[in-house]
């Protein structure tokens, strides 16, 4: 329950004292200072009608404290300067949700890809550096150095906490978004705890920005996906789309990813997570209208120039009944190194009855597997033909 | 905050442009340096001008030459004064190097 409440405030907590503060380092030390405090007494006296405003008071009277015994300090010894605390900020009945500064801030481009996941999930998230270490297959004294080089590039380089202007939005939009989906593809690779950790952030990313159709997109796409989880995989094999189990779908999860399409549709969102998101919602029908997925892939091809979209559009084709046209598309691709442009034209091949072509095509992508279930599931359609 | 901008270009880069498209970007970058923000800076001569120094056991040493050998060299800079890394980011896309093949390193100035 206090676990619950903490994970739900930290991100609020720690935003509103970088706000106050500019100091990341400081913020989080405050942060934790107040979360510890909330630990030994709330137990006891229950938990305060607003836990988010009392961590964030608490919180800010630590820091103050803190910066005038470090100011008492830094006056004897007339070394440090440190900064003026305006005490005229402070007030306790109003605080504001600063979470959409700190997501821009967060993943700013000047920052490292890298770092930017890394603060997001810290820092918004409230995961712990080990956890994101761990996430991430790194050192925790790695992952540690990551979060460093990120914080103090903000604080050196002026990095402002704020949400951009109208000109720049558009781009630092995209940024945030590419940050949650990435940490969303991290979890989808058999890491669910960070898939569900992404769910969590593009939620509050569409609660914080509740006219942004991308974001509900975004976190639609996430959601429809998320809620087939438990039927991609068999053991350790990789069960297509069609082959699912069904009832190993996440009903109310499918459910709500709908319903957040729908809004994002309504706000006449046409970005690409929007398309995606529509794409992956057809896809989970009981009958798929093929020719609308391969329709909504051109307009993804529109927007992207991706080559590997077009290899989707191609598949989608392909399932509308013209495996010959879906040929065609996927001989025109440049994408020699990549797995499923292989085993998209085995598969193609063998429809067409061109059963030699195919197992080349298919040999060619068990060259290029990389994971056990992918190797084993290439060895299966080889074997079948 | 205070912040430099360092451009690199590839050498001759100013010589090998159009002429009509030398100076329209001399235009740009004049009124670039009438901007408020603009503190100081200039262009530099070309790499084959410049001398290297370092001062070991008091004795002034000099090697003729750049620094570092680079395809692209330090060819100008500029001290702008800007509210955060935004606004700095800004000022460098402006600079005109910055779309002519160059490329604009954005640094932080140490405060005192």
């Amino acid at each position: 329950m206090l676990e619950e409440v903490f994970r739900d405030e930290w991100g609020r907590v720690v935003a509103s004292l970088v706000g106050f503060l500019r100091d990341f380092d400081l913020a989080e030390e405050a942060a934790q200072e107040a979360f510890a405090i909330a630990a030994r007494h709330w137990p006891a006296s229950g938990v305060p009608d607003n836990p988010g405003a009392w961590l964030v008071t608490t919180a800010r009277n630590r820091a103050i404290d803190r910066l005038r015994r470090e100011r008492t300090l830094a006056e004897k010894i007339h070394l440090l300067p440190v900064p003026e605390v305006i005490m005229d900020e402070f007030d306790d009945t109003v605080i504001k949700d600063e979470r959409l500064e700190l997501i821009f801030t967060c993943c700013h481009p000047a920052l490292a890809l890298e770092g930017q996941v890394a603060l997001t999930l810290r820092a918004v998230g409230g995961l712990e550096t080990a956890e994101i270490a761990r996430a991430f297959l790194v050192s925790e004294e790695t992952m540690k150095r990551r979060l460093t080089r990120a914080k103090a590039k903000i604080k050196l380089a002026g990095i402002p906490f704020a949400v951009p202007g109208a000109r720049l939005l558009p781009d630092r939009l995209d940024a945030v978004l590419a940050v949650i989906y990435l940490i969303y593809n991290e979890g989808y690779r058999g890491r669910v705890d960070l898939g569900a950790e992404a769910i969590r952030l593009g939620r509050l990313l569409a609660a914080l920005m509740p006219a942004e159709p991308e974001a509900y997109g975004l976190l639609a796409l996430m959601m429809i996906h998320h809620a087939r989880r438990r039927a991609r995989f068999s053991g350790e094999d990789l069960v297509l789309l069609e082959d699912q189990d069904r009832s190993l779908w996440d009903v109310g999860q499918l459910a709500e990813g709908r319903a957040v399409l729908d809004r994002a549709l309504a706000l006449g969102g046409r970005g690409a997570y929007v398309v995606q998101a529509a794409i992956a919602s057809l896809q989970t029908r009981e009958r798929i209208d093929w020719p609308q997925v391969a329709e909504l892939y051109r307009r993804l091809v529109e927007l992207t120039g991706s080559p590997v979209v077009e290899l989707n559009r191609a598949v989608a084709l392909a399932q509308a009944g013209d495996p010959a046209a879906a040929l065609r598309a996927v001989d025109r691709l440049d994408l020699d190194g990549y797995l499923y442009f292989h085993s998209t034209r085995g598969e193609l091949l063998r429809r067409l009855g061109r059963d030699a072509e195919a197992r080349d095509a298919y040999r060619r992508a068990l060259e290029l597997a990389t994971t056990t279930p992918e190797r084993r599931f290439l060895a299966r359609r080889l074997e079948g033909l | 905050m205070q912040y430099a901008l360092l451009i690199y270009t590839p050498p001759g880069y100013a010589d090998s442009l159009p002429e009509a498209e030398r100076e329209a970007a001399l235009a740009e970058f004049l009124a670039f340096t009438d901007d408020e923000r603009y503190v100081a800076g200039g262009q530099l001569q070309p790499t084959e001008t410049a001398t290297t120094v370092r001062v070991s056991g008091g004795r002034t040493l000099m090697t003729d030459g750049p620094f570092a050998d680079t395809k692209e060299v330090l060819g100008g800079l500029c001290l702008i004064e800007a509210a955060d890394l935004d606004e700095a980011i800004e000022l460098a896309a402006r600079v005109p190097a910055a779309r002519l093949g160059g490329t604009v390193e954005v640094r932080p100035v140490v405060r005192r």
